[in-house]
């Protein structure tokens, strides 16, 4: 009964429990944070806009990206994912979805930035249906915990447009 | 002389009773086991509830040994998840983020592309060769949760075989071994 195995056993077990347990506090806290983030996304530039060889239209711009993702971090945050993405609609797909730019966040005095790029990722259309097409731009976070349940949200801004001549 | 056979017999049929008791005892850890597994699969829809992530791609969120839950679901699949895919031809799957998604009015169907947060491009030179897009049946999971190290028994155990036979000889030499 009283031998070291079964002591080391109870030790180990009542410990790895312990730990469980408050991993799963950890995350359960997540949950009474409400953040109020902010977002203003512009598009400074139309840098060029065409129509590759295959038929599908490209297009590439300059945005102005700025954003308070402050209140998302927790004691239980990691790291926030941003990314900024292009969503329309064509006549061939319901949704189109193309992340323009992307930045990880590792600590709040880090979550109020802006900044000043060409989109990363190529802007490709499945087609050739961006001629004064109508898009949204919508700001995505995704919250890494250091345990736990991942969160994600985000922000749609509409009413950006494309040219509607290639140039 | 009597009394002997009897002793005897009762040391018997002790000794029959406890291997019994351990062959139970082992049977129920392995089924419960088996259970859990099951259980999970059944919550999460997906084939395999819980991976371990093998290589640094998705650094600094999630590094080599940590553990990510995954959830199967009839939702679409969206930019920003993270999602775990088998790709024709490589037997290991990998865990990714998606960054472009492109999904049909018609039928419904998706074209994914994905990329690792810590790699310079997006993932078309790992897909098989011409493949541009994912589509849904490439998709195992989506990750919802995470742990961070647990993995690390399982990389150590399938890199060092010797200790997978160590800790199934240690314990299964203490399951035997033991008295209640």
């Amino acid at each position: 009964m009283h031998s070291f195995g079964y002591r080391a056993n109870a030790l180990l077990t009542f410990a790895v429990t312990i730990l469980a347990f408050m991993c799963t506090l950890a995350s359960f806290s997540d949950n009474f944070n409400s953040p109020t983030p902010t977002a203003q996304v512009k598009v400074l530039n139309i840098n060029w806009f065409q129509k590759q060889p295959n038929g599908n239209d490209e297009v590439s711009m300059t945005l102005n990206i700025s954003a308070d993702l402050q209140t998302l971090f927790t004691w239980n945050t990691k790291q926030v994912f941003v990314f900024v993405a292009a969503e329309y609609e064509t006549p061939k797909n319901s949704l189109n979805q193309i992340s323009l730019w992307d930045g990880i966040i590792p600590s709040k005095e880090h979550a109020k930035f802006w900044i000043h790029t060409s989109n990363k990722y190529r802007f490709i259309d499945q087609g050739s249906n961006l001629r004064g097409k109508e898009f949204n731009l919508t700001m995505h976070w995704h919250v890494m915990p250091k345990t736990g349940k991942m969160f994600a949200d985000k922000i749609v801004m509409p009413g950006y447009r494309l040219p509607e001549e290639y140039r | 002389m009597g009394w002997i056979g009897e002793t005897v017999e009762s040391i018997k049929s002790l000794r029959i009773r406890q291997v019994l008791t351990q062959g139970v005892s082992l049977g129920l850890i392995v089924t419960s086991a088996l259970i859990i597994w099951k259980a999970l699969m059944c919550f999460t829809g997906s084939e395999s509830p819980v991976v371990v992530v093998l290589s640094g791609s998705m650094e600094p969120g999630f590094k080599r040994g940590d553990i990510l839950f995954l959830h199967m679901s009839k939702d679409p699949i969206r930019a920003g998840e993270i999602v775990v895919f088998n790709v024709d031809g490589r037997e290991i799957p990998i865990v990714h983020r998606v960054i472009k998604v492109h999904e049909r009015k018609d039928t419904g169907e998706v074209d994914v592309l994905t990329k690792g947060d810590n790699n310079y491009g997006d993932d078309r030179v790992l897909y098989a060769h011409g493949q541009k897009w994912l589509q849904r049946h490439h998709i195992m999971g989506r990750a919802i949760g995470f742990l961070p190290y647990v993995g690390w028994v399982t990389i150590i155990m399938t890199e060092k075989p010797i200790f997978k036979y160590i800790l199934i000889g240690a314990l299964g030499l203490l399951v035997i071994t033991s008295k209640d």
